[in-house]
């Protein structure tokens, strides 16, 4: 805690942390449509609006699409905005997060992670939001509800600092974290208004007196340049994630950075995971370290921007490590995660021995005697290298 | 309603050096329009189409007032957004301009693939004027049908044939869908007709709230008549009772011109290479069906305004 800060601490679920960040945050404007599991997001902050405490205009659009083509106009209007959503309605707005991140809007949004159909399925994977790789946001995964509270409030900076103007996603896990109710510390309402400060667009539409054509068309002969500065605004964000995190640090208590090692220095066995699944492994590690075992894990915070140096200079030296992807790549080598962390180490010296293990799909549980099968393969030899298995999935 | 000269002295907001064909009537609509609105501060936005694709080729623009184009299925949807910021952002005292806001999309953008996002913005009832240029098919992408485009009319992919004569299906009523949207306001315009767009587009936005304009618009390309005639084959769609000029303001329909002769739609049909091969005798009964479903809907339409 820090001196002249006093924190609220309250028991919350993590949509019920996001509505909350949301609300002090206060944007201009809010678009978003409902979905299991993200739907209290929408609801709570609805409620917000309802009872005046915000200054929002809510948009209670048709559809997801429409909420992030609501999103884009009012993002280039000049106004703060955010949403939330999940899954097949994250899945709906593909085309338009594209969009968002190509026209440079700093829109900030929830994702509840959850599977995506078929078959249709309600709880958390992350395949929804790995969709998202490509598509120029960044990209950054809760692993509980105060992380989450934590993440909305520095999404808005990160989004909205002038050499980044991207938008943000920030995670949670389906039901996991969105439903599961922990202890939240919160910041003061003003505490927020401060660190978030005022937001100043680049550009606006609705100043009528300096006319601006937003989303031109781009032939041969500039398309390749905005695309490229897209990448250039991407590298430019770590600097502005870690300088927000490290402040955020400074100030509340909790500093973050794009990966978060555990245990890492000295061990010879990691596992890189996202999201919920570090909390447990957390405990798994722990015991096996108590048991003499010299277990370690890389928690990947931030996906995009990818950290890929970071995470290569972190796993350097192990023995072996197993990557924890909750998503699959369909006919591809390896999940998302998998593919990106061994891209990371190629040709890098004291490379680990590195194998993936799929797991979680649909909500499938994820427990600490399963994080401890994966560590005890990696002990025994029996995790090959740039192998790829199926953990908890009946053959 | 203001005068042609004072319309003359307004500057465009639309402006020339765009890449329209000669005799489009989709950019004819964006001037106007703009022109009808220059007494307010005006944000537009537009669907992917021939509008956007012309007007926008960067680094230039061919758009005076802020514009934003976002893709083809979500023109009302990000302008809905764009009011919203406004609404917000007027309400917390940070502008102080009065803005109207105007949506352009083509019957591809409106009819079919957007009217999702088009209802939903003019159930919310922002205050917007959404402007369709109705072609009557994807000129854009090559002239493919759409839920727009005539019974009988030959396009890319509703072709006439050997066996099927272009087009089987008649077109989709999307002003009537509108106007059971009970919203302040739903018209139909014409290219060719400029005071009574002109008056039509002011209203819409002095009435304020949603407010929805449905103007048939005639693509040389893909209509297929010589580009001095565009002005001339919208006049004919409302003398031949095809298309109608009329409006429904807070419910109540009002007929804004009644053709003293009728003509028969043969007189519009056969000035389009579009419908040439209805002429074959062969497609005579194709041609009586069109005319019997324009004097059915003309009826209806009679009927409504006759209260």
């Amino acid at each position: 805690m820090m001196a002249g800060i006093t924190k609220i601490d309250l028991a919350r679920t993590g949509n019920e942390a996001m509505a909350y960040a949301m609300k002090q945050v206060n944007p201009d404007v809010v678009a978003a449509y409902p979905i299991t599991p993200a739907t209290e997001i929408v609801q709570l902050f609805a409620q917000y609006v309802a009872d005046g405490e915000v200054d929002t205009e809510y948009v209670p659009v048709e559809s997801e699409h429409s909420a992030m083509s609501a999103c884009i106009g009012s993002s280039a209007a000049g106004a703060r905005t955010m949403t939330g959503t999940s899954s097949q309605g994250l899945a709906l707005m593909y085309e338009m997060c594209y969009i968002a991140a190509g026209l440079r809007l700093p829109i900030v949004m929830a994702d509840v992670n959850r599977a995506l159909s078929a078959p249709i399925n309600i709880h958390c994977d992350h395949s929804d939001t790995m969709g998202m790789r490509d598509a120029g946001w960044i990209h950054i995964f809760s692993e509980n509800a105060q992380e989450a509270y934590d993440n909305m409030l520095q999404a808005v900076r990160i989004a909205e600092h002038e050499s980044v103007r991207l938008p943000v996603l920030v995670t949670t896990d389906g039901f996991i974290i969105s439903h599961g109710m922990e202890r939240v510390a919160t910041l003061p309402d003003d505490e927020v208004k401060k660190f978030i400060g005022p937001f100043k667009p680049g550009t606006m539409l609705l100043d009528v007196a300096k006319p601006i054509t937003v989303g031109a068309l781009n032939f041969t002969d500039f398309y390749f340049e905005h695309r490229r500065a897209l990448v250039d605004a991407q590298a430019a964000s770590v600097a502005v994630i870690k300088q927000v995190g490290r402040e955020f640090g400074q100030k509340y208590g909790t500093a973050y950075d794009c990966i978060e090692p555990y245990q890492l220095a000295d061990a010879e066995y990691a596992i890189v995971a996202l999201g919920s699944t570090c909390g447990t492994a957390k405990v798994v590690i722990d015991q096996l370290r108590a048991g003499g075992v010299k277990a370690g894990m890389l928690k990947i915070r931030v996906f995009r921007p990818f950290p890929a140096a970071e995470i290569a200079a972190a796993l350097a030296g192990k023995k072996s490590v197993a990557v924890l992807d909750r998503s699959d790549v369909l006919g591809g080598f390896g999940g998302p995660v998998f593919t990106e962390v061994r891209s990371a180490l190629y040709q890098k010296p004291n490379a680990p021995l590195l194998a993936d293990y799929i797991y979680g799909l649909g909500g499938r549980e994820i427990d600490m005697e399963m994080i401890g099968s994966v560590f005890a393969q990696l002990q025994d030899g029996t995790a090959k290298p740039d192998s790829v298995q199926y953990l908890g999935v009946r053959d | 309603m203001a005068t042609l000269k004072e319309l003359a002295a307004r500057g465009d907001k639309f402006t020339g050096g765009h890449r329209a064909c000669a005799g489009c009537g989709a950019t004819i609509a964006a001037r106007q329009a703009l022109l009808a609105a220059g007494k307010h501060k005006v944000v537009a936005g537009c669907a992917t189409g021939c509008l956007e694709v012309v007007s926008t080729i960067f680094p230039y623009t061919a758009w005076n007032v802020p514009f934003i184009h976002s893709a083809f299925e979500n023109a009302a949807a990000t302008v809905s957004g764009v009011e919203a910021a406004y609404q917000s952002l007027k309400r917390q005292g940070r502008i102080t301009e009065n803005i109207k806001f105007i949506a352009f999309g083509g019957d591809g953008g409106t009819y079919d693939i957007g009217i999702q996002s088009l209802s939903g913005a003019m159930e919310r009832g922002h205050d917007m004027l959404y402007i369709c240029y109705n072609n009557q098919a994807y000129m854009n992408t090559g002239i493919q049908r759409s839920s727009a485009t005539p019974r009988g009319c030959n396009t890319t992919t509703s072709p006439a044939g050997r066996k099927i004569p272009g087009k089987a299906q008649f077109r989709k009523d999307l002003t009537e869908i509108m106007a059971a949207h009970n919203i302040p306001y739903v018209a139909q315009c014409v290219i060719g007709n400029w005071s009574d767009f002109t008056r039509k587009v002011e209203k819409a936005l002095d009435k304020g709230g949603a407010a929805f304009i449905n103007i048939l618009q005639p693509c040389r390309l893909g209509w297929g008549y010589k580009p001095e005639l565009t002005a001339e084959l919208g006049r004919l769609a409302v003398e031949t009772c095809f298309w109608p000029l009329y409006e429904v303001e807070d419910g109540v329909y009002k007929l804004n011109a009644t053709p003293k002769d009728k003509k028969p739609i043969t007189d519009w049909l056969f000035q389009q290479e579009r419908f040439r091969h209805l002429k074959q005798p062969a497609n005579g009964a194709i041609v009586d069906e069109i005319q019997r479903e324009v004097d059915q809907r003309w009826e209806r339409l009679v009927r409504k305004c006759d209260g």
